[in-house]
């Protein structure tokens, strides 16, 4: 009955409301098997709305969630083959690590989690509601797979703490435990590092991704931090306003934005309007500069994006654009460098060289450098 | 009591305490808790181990023999701690349930149903009594029977009063849960009904318990309500009333204030078995199972 060329996750025009406020518009979405996705964007895009629905804690108001080729829009959240780190983590206060840890497994029923749900007589959901839960492990099977899973997230020796006085990085590695020592086909993070500080942030992201490779479990992980989605994904999925701008794995994303909108929330970018000459050309600020072949057709006005760090400083004699530095700032590993053009317009560019400001400069380029976006609607 | 001992240890300890406004402020707690508990505890304590004879005070232990060895002042003990048993049981079965499904509705339904279980307590207690007395007595006119003066009467009185008292701590308990326990609950496997026992009873658990202490407590001792209720049967003579009548009737304050001693002490030694009973369900109970399992499967 389950599809197995399908993919594991098929999203296909979700569309969610809260009364008149639109928060999913027509969302399609591929997940496979093993990948780490991040769904991307600013708060109120619909990221962490997108994942509840995929959790099972909310339902679409249009459209199917696809599991394996299967429709299970409908099959709540203690059925599915998904489990959450919540961005509060969620642990059970009245609980200890190694109860919390273990809470999923002395529920697990003796039938394994299987999609389709058989139809049931109400007679038999009654029963099966208010069943004494009958693990399907014995409490020594039980320790060996939390101890294990203990190991895996570093909490040797906290195994009888209580969550309350645990630090936010222990909480939330508690988090991780309880649900990958499920097994679960997709672990679905919410937000999960953002309560943590810088460092300790940095470390969880490795080890996260370290984790997923490992353990093979689908990852899908919602966060409003670039930087986070560029390190960790397979797939980044950005959204906005309850839409899917693009979906690219990072380095696409990074390079190739489709509109402004993801050129300016992944990384920083220059930005101008131009228009298509031919498939090698393109004009910008009144002047044909050549490109890589584009896609675009011949005449179509478009967004020209160029990467700050693409740019190079040279002398004005030899610079496809000239202009005088503005400001200067010392970023730590690069300057970053405004320079107006003689056009009066302000490019960025990040170098390694100081360069006084009020300096002519030329600006210099390369054709791959030069990026075709869509213009933004 | 403890939280002061603790203060005036702490600034015994601290060598650069100031005196400050914050201190001070403390003061009138402190006297009103000195006169008003204190010193009356000391002198019910006192009371009770003294007796006078020819208007000489002696110490001794007769008030406390004379309680004991009297078989109709331990029924009367034994019935107040019975019906105080059931009034707790019964508010404990509505109340659940009440305060669960108010907790966990919206805001707006949450604050009309809770100004619904306080209003009562506007109205003096007595006159509630009262009215119920004269409900009982319409009821029981039009269809011939007498529901004054049964144990049904005295405990459904009980529970009227206090229900308030067992609603508003469990509702309370409820409402500080964090919804996203429920969830991650779900998350892992567990359906409503295994999302209750699992997370919702044993997190609210404080809040029944501390239900149960502000009815069984009052309701043990209650005066009111057994006397008027209980349509002046010896039956309904319970320890409350037992008491009074000692204090002012009977003017023998040494009796009066043995009876509340021992009575005190009851109540105490049970409140300590609910506590202990609650600590054991709430964090023991899973660790006992996992320990007994562990056991029987490495046996195997």
């Amino acid at each position: 009955m389950i599809n197995k060329d399908a993919p594991l996750i098929e999203l296909r025009n979700i569309s969610k409301s809260y009364g008149e406020t639109k928060v999913l518009q027509n969302v399609n979405l591929t997940i496979n098997e093993n990948e780490f996705v991040t769904l991307l964007g600013p708060s109120g895009c619909g990221k962490t709305t997108t994942l509840r629905i995929l959790g099972g804690f909310e339902s679409p108001t249009s459209g199917e969630v696809f599991f394996e080729g299967k429709d299970i829009s409908t099959i709540p959240p203690y059925e599915r083959s998904t489990n959450t780190v919540f961005q509060s983590y969620a642990l059970f206060p009245h609980l200890d690590v190694y109860d919390n840890i273990a809470f999923g497994l002395r529920l697990e029923k003796i039938e394994p989690r299987k999609y389709p749900n058989v139809e049931l007589t109400p007679k038999e959901k009654v029963r099966k509601f208010f069943k004494k839960t009958t693990s399907r492990y014995t409490e020594y099977e039980i320790k060996k797979k939390v101890d294990a899973v203990i190991k895996l997230v570093n909490l040797t020796g906290m195994e009888h703490r209580n969550v309350a006085n645990l630090s936010g990085g222990q909480r939330q590695r508690v988090a991780i435990a309880r649900a990958i020592v499920l097994r679960p086909k997709i672990l679905l993070l919410d937000e999960s590092l953002s309560a943590l500080d810088l460092k300790l942030r940095k470390d969880m992201q490795y080890e996260l991704k370290e984790l997923q490779r490992s353990t093979g479990i689908t990852f899908v992980f919602v966060t409003h931090d670039q930087e986070e989605a560029l390190t960790m994904s397979d797939k980044i999925v950005v959204m906005k306003d309850g839409y899917i701008e693009q979906v690219g794995s990072a380095e696409e994303i990074y390079n190739e934005p489709i509109n402004r909108y993801v050129a300016n929330f992944i990384g920083d970018s220059n930005i101008l309007s131009g228009k298509v000459i031919d498939s090698r050309h393109v004009e910008f600020d009144g002047e044909k500069f050549l490109m890589e072949e584009t896609k675009f057709p011949e005449g179509a006005e478009v967004d020209v994006m160029m990467r700050p760090e693409d740019l190079d400083i040279v002398y004005p004699s030899k610079g496809k654009l000239t202009g005088t530095v503005d400001s200067i700032f010392f970023k730590g590993v690069f300057y970053e460098v405004d320079v107006i053009l003689d056009n009066k317009r302000i490019v960025t560019i990040h170098t390694t060289d100081y360069i006084p400001v009020g300096k002519k400069v030329g600006i210099n380029f390369d054709t791959e450098d030069i990026t075709l976006m869509e213009i933004m609607k | 009591m403890a939280f002061h001992v603790n203060t005036l240890r702490g600034t015994k300890k601290k060598n650069n305490f100031k005196f400050d406004l914050y201190t001070g402020m403390s003061i009138p707690y402190l006297l009103v808790l000195f006169l008003f508990v204190l010193l009356p505890f000391f002198f019910i304590v006192l009371y009770a181990f003294l007796n006078k004879s020819d208007s000489k005070l002696f110490l001794t232990l007769s008030n406390f023999s004379q309680f004991v060895t009297n078989e109709n002042f331990l029924i009367a003990a034994g019935l107040s701690i019975w019906f105080a048993f059931l009034t707790t049981c019964i508010c404990m079965v509505i109340s659940y349930p009440v305060a669960y499904f108010t907790a966990r509705s919206r805001p707006n339904i949450r604050s009309v149903v809770i100004l619904l279980i306080t209003i009562p307590m506007w109205i003096n207690m007595l006159l509630r009594t009262l009215a119920w007395k004269q409900i009982f007595e319409l009821i029981g006119g039009w269809m011939n029977i007498s529901i004054l003066g049964t144990d049904f009467a005295v405990v459904f009185g009980m529970v009227y009063v206090f229900l308030p008292f067992m609603i508003i701590p469990i509702y309370t308990s409820i409402l500080k849960i964090d919804p996203s326990l429920y969830e991650a609950s779900k998350d892992l496997g567990a359906n409503s009904f295994k999302t209750f026992i699992h997370v919702t009873l044993p997190l609210s658990m404080p809040g029944i318990i501390s239900g149960i202490t502000m009815v069984f407590l009052p309701a043990a001792t209650s005066l009111v309500i057994p006397k008027y209720l209980g349509d002046g049967q010896s039956r309904y003579y319970l320890i409350g009333n037992l008491i009074e009548s000692y204090f002012i009737a009977g003017d023998n304050y040494y009796f009066g204030s043995a009876i509340a001693v021992l009575l005190s002490s009851i109540i105490l030694l049970m409140m300590y078995f609910v506590n202990k009973m609650d600590r054991t369900i709430v964090t023991e109970a899973q660790s006992v199972s996992k320990k007994k399992k562990i056991r029987g499967n490495s046996n195997a």
